[in-house]
């Protein structure tokens, strides 16, 4: 239950907005990674390609585990998202650490096209990114896309003569 | 004393280059973390004292404070690829 008088105790109800900034961070990495991929191919040959396309996979990961230990901590408490935010950069480091460690001795990658590609996508995605984000009470996520019902002077005139029926 | 020049007065040659490499990724990921740690520290701190004050815009502060996360983690990747660059390239 939460304690009122107590605001770091209080919790973030409803939707995580952090998810859906995640998701769309996912799916506009998914759309560069072939053109990044392509490149890694051109120039290191295949062993780039697969280690971009490796890279491009721990910064998608990275993302998706930082919003969800923030999305999951944000339900217990602002103290607990703070905790989780703080010691969740030090598990992902770790991670990726991890992810790198168990792949240097293959044959198919490549450290410099590694390395670059974890900095280039995760700085460029973000940096595009922020193009979309709104960042209002409104919309605290994403700002609303065209996706979104739009109320045109046609459905307005149908409600007028729905009414007046 | 530092591992490169022990490693001088016993070792020669690519040895000693690979323990100086050694050492210096060490230092470079190290040091490349306290940054970030910092930044992240102070980052979260003001973000849950702004969700305190105000928890009706906790989820603007939340993707705020998520943004800024990522963008202050980039810094520990540029220290993590000049580690893994020195040690394993």
């Amino acid at each position: 239950m939460t304690d009122v008088s107590n605001p770091l105790t209080q919790r973030l109800e409803g939707p995580a907005p952090v998810m859906e900034v995640a998701k769309d961070l996912i799916r506009r990495t998914a759309l560069v990674a072939p053109v990044l991929i392509v490149i890694g191919a051109i120039f290191w040959q295949s062993a780039g390609a697969a280690s971009v396309a490796y890279a491009i996979a721990i910064v998608m990961v990275n993302f998706l585990l930082a919003a969800c230990l923030l999305a999951w901590a944000g339900r217990i408490s602002f103290a607990a998202m703070g905790g989780a935010a703080m010691f969740g950069f030090l598990l992902r480091l770790g991670l990726i650490f991890l992810a790198v460690l168990v792949v240097k001795d293959a044959e198919w990658v490549e450290m410099l096209p590694l390395g670059l590609t974890l900095i280039v996508a995760h700085l460029g995605i973000l940096f595009w990114e922020m193009r979309y984000i709104s960042g209002t009470l409104a919309h605290p996520g994403l700002k609303p896309t065209a996706k979104l019902p739009i109320h045109t002077s046609s459905s307005e005139s149908n409600h007028e003569t729905t009414g007046a029926a | 004393m530092s591992i490169a020049v022990l490693a001088a007065e016993a070792l020669t040659g690519d040895e000693v280059k690979a323990a100086a490499a050694a050492e210096g990724a060490g230092f470079a990921y190290g040091l490349a973390a306290i940054g970030p740690g910092i930044g992240i520290g102070y980052l979260v701190g003001q973000a849950v004292q702004a969700m305190a004050r105000q928890p009706e815009s906790a989820g603007q502060v939340q993707t705020t404070m998520f943004l800024g996360v990522a963008f202050t983690e980039a810094l520990a990747l540029i220290g993590f690829v000049v580690f893994i660059l020195l040690k394993f390239a």
